[in-house]
């Protein structure tokens, strides 16, 4: 049997049961670990429980997520004769009668709706969103849709298809095929894959290996966890595709042991891909065989960087090396080894499929495709987004995130994590691409974004990522080691109101060295978060030094509580039972006072003040408190 | 919960290595296998390992102590990771740290002394939409305040004081 014969019965397998699945209600939960967190398997539990205790015909299906986690948990119900709708902020409540009312009765609970997924006459859908006007979903097109744990769901919407093809392919043409889409990687630092692949081709060396980077340890990024969690087998295509291409026989997936979840479900993606000839020996009986195996980092940032990897799959710390010999020439086990970020094998079954010409369609130039954004901090619509490369930061601020909430003021955002920068308001009509964010002093980088609003301090952010890089240094290089050491430290003594006028140009003068002075990107870009805060809210750092004063009112050394008298109640006690150290007490004459020795500032008495009084603020320098008793 | 005795450590290692081959690139999957079964990796065991693949104690040391997963000290019964990633840190994460290390009277990176409690703190668990996170043993927490860390350990003492009636 051909390579095509074998995947048409395969295909025609799993479509036969997606058809019969059709038949029948289905009831979607998106069980990723965002909606884990806001409580999604106790709304599956329900579910199954009220569709088993009223003997219904109905599926209940656990699937990744739709990049809508603000909205968690998430339940879309498809019931035959009606569009699919999705609903929103699901209680166990709102699950009974998804059941009852909708299932049973035919209402379809429109109060409870989020939106439909494909346009309709009953209710809005997605593509009514603003935000899908800017949205262009490639990679993450199935996610939430299908059921992550079962192979017949990827292949039913048209998985492997592209391996069927390229199994027929010559591998040259493969590398031509990715080459001339222009695909360049998405763990950050945008290097054409087709390039990569073909030197890994070319070079002399067997075996060759192919491993996929899902290593995401930016704080701030989660895309590549949910895209494992929520279409695993999309990866695994793409890893599949990569090893015949540059003719690898092994292959791994590095997954973070952080993602448990990830983990089990690429586990499972390996089993039923090895069950169906996928994997293994002869692979779709086109005579290529190739395995894969899983291999769960331990929580070391550096390991993302690829000669680090390599290091903690061999066994030992994960040290970056030199490079060259790049791994291409010499990775694995001195062998020629692919590493490829998961979103770029994600991209590459589509391209395969769909033409490198429909990829290079979207996006710029320069940077084809999409891009994916986990959209994070100050956000009303928290949550992953895929839009074309080049679309700019306001539409991704203010269209698809719908901007910053409470009426907050934007103020800047964070992109790429601790290698990337803080661009303000200012550059916010700049275009999302590999070049322009590196040109303004931030990074694509993962693809963490971070919106900070005007509560939020720029030096105590820098802190926060110098910290970060501080501590996951793995001290090879002295500057990276002993630079982020020092600048940390200046960095601490700012936010605590002991700066020095001269500071500032020792931190910048710092920052150059240290990035002159590293191997490996971790040191390399440490200093970015410094660099590109200093260049736009200098203003910020220079109030902390000269006035001792955070205007963002966030440095904790900073800044006091303090009770507006005329504004309090007098006979609330909201603030006083808030407190979790016992500072508050109230005066002989009901009066509240806040002891400034036993404040340990943690804001709680600011949520627990009524909003129609607003008594309790912050106030920056803490001396204003003693002023204010004063008189 | 009782300490294991060395034998114990001894057996239960000598367990988790008759599952793989004599091969220095296995050793990182060794000790994760080990850290799941004993919770922590005591020193007793990596001597084992070392022995075992036939390399120095210090290279299984190094490697045990370069990466944040693997934990030297016994954790607590309950383990409490605080979340310190960007989004959870704008958010507040630093007052919930805060809050834990006072209720629980330890410093993050240490179990209290009836071993019930650990407290560490994890660079992203990548829930950040729901910043700030505490994850306790597997569950996430999301949107945490110090009112709801005070809660968390309400449920934990009414929980076990339930398993402690007759």
């Amino acid at each position: 049997m051909s390579v095509a014969q074998k995947y048409g019965a395969l295909a025609a397998g799993a479509g036969k049961r997606w058809e019969e699945r059709a038949q029948k209600p289905l009831l979607l939960v998106g069980t990723a670990t965002c909606g884990r967190a806001a409580g999604a398997l106790e709304i599956l539990r329900c579910l199954r429980e009220e569709v088993g205790r009223r003997g219904l015909e109905a599926e209940v299906i656990e699937v990744g997520c739709m990049g809508h986690c603000y909205a968690e948990p998430l339940v879309v119900v498809a019931k035959p004769g009606w569009p699919a709708i999705c609903y929103g902020y699901v209680t166990e409540g709102i699950a009974a009668r998804l059941v009852e009312d909708f299932l049973l009765n035919d209402d379809p609970c429109l109060e409870f709706v989020l939106a439909a997924l494909e346009p309709n006459d009953l209710v809005p859908s997605f593509a009514d969103f603003p935000r899908s006007r800017y949205e262009h979903k490639m990679v993450l097109a199935r996610c939430g849709l299908i059921d992550p744990e079962d192979i017949t769901h990827y292949i039913a919407t048209g998985g492997y298809a592209a391996l069927a093809r390229v199994l027929e392919m010559a591998p040259e043409e493969v590398i031509a095929l990715i080459k001339a889409s222009g695909l360049r990687g998405r763990g950050g630092a945008g290097f054409p894959t087709g390039v990569k692949w073909e030197a890994c081709r070319s070079a002399p060396g067997n075996p060759k290996y192919v491993i996929c980077n899902a290593d995401e340890g930016d704080p701030g990024a989660f895309m590549d966890r949910t895209l494992l969690e929520s279409n695993p087998h999309a990866v695994l295509e793409g890893l599949i595709i990569a090893a015949y291409a540059v003719g690898a026989s092994q292959g791994y997936v590095y997954v973070r042991a952080e993602y448990p979840l990830a983990v089990e479900r690429v586990r499972t993606a390996l089993e039923q891909a090895r069950e169906q000839g996928l994997l293994g020996r002869d692979v779709l009986g086109s005579g290529f065989s190739f395995d894969v195996e899983l291999f769960q980092g331990s929580g070391a940032f550096v390991c993302g960087e690829e000669t680090a990897l390599i290091a903690s799959m061999e066994g030992n710390p994960g040290l970056p090396r030199h490079r060259p010999p790049f791994p291409v020439h010499a990775g694995l086990h001195e062998k020629p080894t692919v590493v490829n970020n998961v979103k770029t094998l994600a991209y590459v079954p589509l391209i395969v499929g769909q033409g490198w010409e429909w990829f290079t369609g979207v996006g710029t130039s320069r940077s084809p495709g999409t891009a994916v954004f986990a959209l994070a901090g100050k956000i009303v619509n928290t949550g992953l987004a895929e839009v074309p490369m080049g679309t700019t930061l306001r539409q991704l601020v203010y269209e698809v995130g719908s901007g910053v909430p409470k009426g907050k003021k934007f103020k800047a955002v964070q992109i790429g994590g601790p290698s990337g920068g803080c661009l303000p308001a200012e550059l916010l009509d700049m275009p999302v691409d590999f070049d322009s964010l590196t040109a303004a002093g931030a990074m694509m980088g993962s693809g963490g974004m971070v919106i900070l609003d005007e509560d939020d301090c720029m030096v105590e952010m820098a802190r926060f990522f110098l910290d970060f890089t501080q501590k996951e240094s793995c001290g090879k290089c002295t500057f990276c080691r002993l630079g982020t050491r020092h600048m940390l430290d200046i960095l601490t003594r700012i936010t605590k109101g002991q700066g020095r006028p001269e500071d500032l140009d020792l931190l910048q003068a710092l920052a150059e060295d240290v990035k002159a002075g590293s191997l490996c990107g971790l040191g390399k870009t440490a200093p970015n978060p410094v660099l590109s805060t200093l260049r736009y809210f200098r203003e910020e750092y220079e109030a902390h030094i000269k006035e001792r004063r955070c205007p963002a009112l966030m440095c904790q050394d900073l800044i006091a509580y303090y009770i507006v008298l005329e504004r309090c109640e007098r006979s609330c006690n909201a603030c006083v039972g808030s407190c979790p150290v016992e500072a508050i007490y109230t005066t002989p004459d009901m009066l509240k006072a806040i002891d400034q020795e036993k404040c340990v500032k943690c804001g709680s008495c600011v949520d627990a003040c009524p909003p129609q009084y607003r008594a309790v603020i912050k106030v920056s320098p803490p001396e204003v408190v003693a002023k204010k008793a004063e008189g | 919960m009782a300490w294991e005795t060395e034998e114990q450590i001894v057996e239960r290692t000598a367990e988790v290595l008759a599952e793989y081959d004599s091969d220095r690139t296995k050793l990182i999957p060794i000790l994760q296998r080990i850290q799941e079964s004993l919770g922590y990796i005591p020193g007793r065991a990596m001597l084992e390992v070392a022995g075992r693949l036939g390399i120095p104690a210090v290279d299984v040391y190094g490697v045990a102590t370069f990466y944040n997963q693997f934990r030297l000290h016994p954790p607590g019964r309950h383990q409490i990771k605080v979340c310190m990633g960007t989004a959870c840190h704008m958010k507040g994460g630093n007052i919930i740290l805060d809050h834990w290390e006072r209720r629980l009277d330890i410093r993050v990176g240490q179990t209290t002394p009836d071993r019930e409690f650990g407290l560490e703190r994890v660079a992203c668990v990548g829930c950040c939409t729901l910043a700030p996170v505490t994850v306790v043993d597997d569950t996430v927490h999301g949107k945490m305040t110090p009112t709801k860390v005070d809660g968390l350990l309400f449920a934990f003492g009414l929980a076990r004081r339930e398993g402690e009636a007759p």
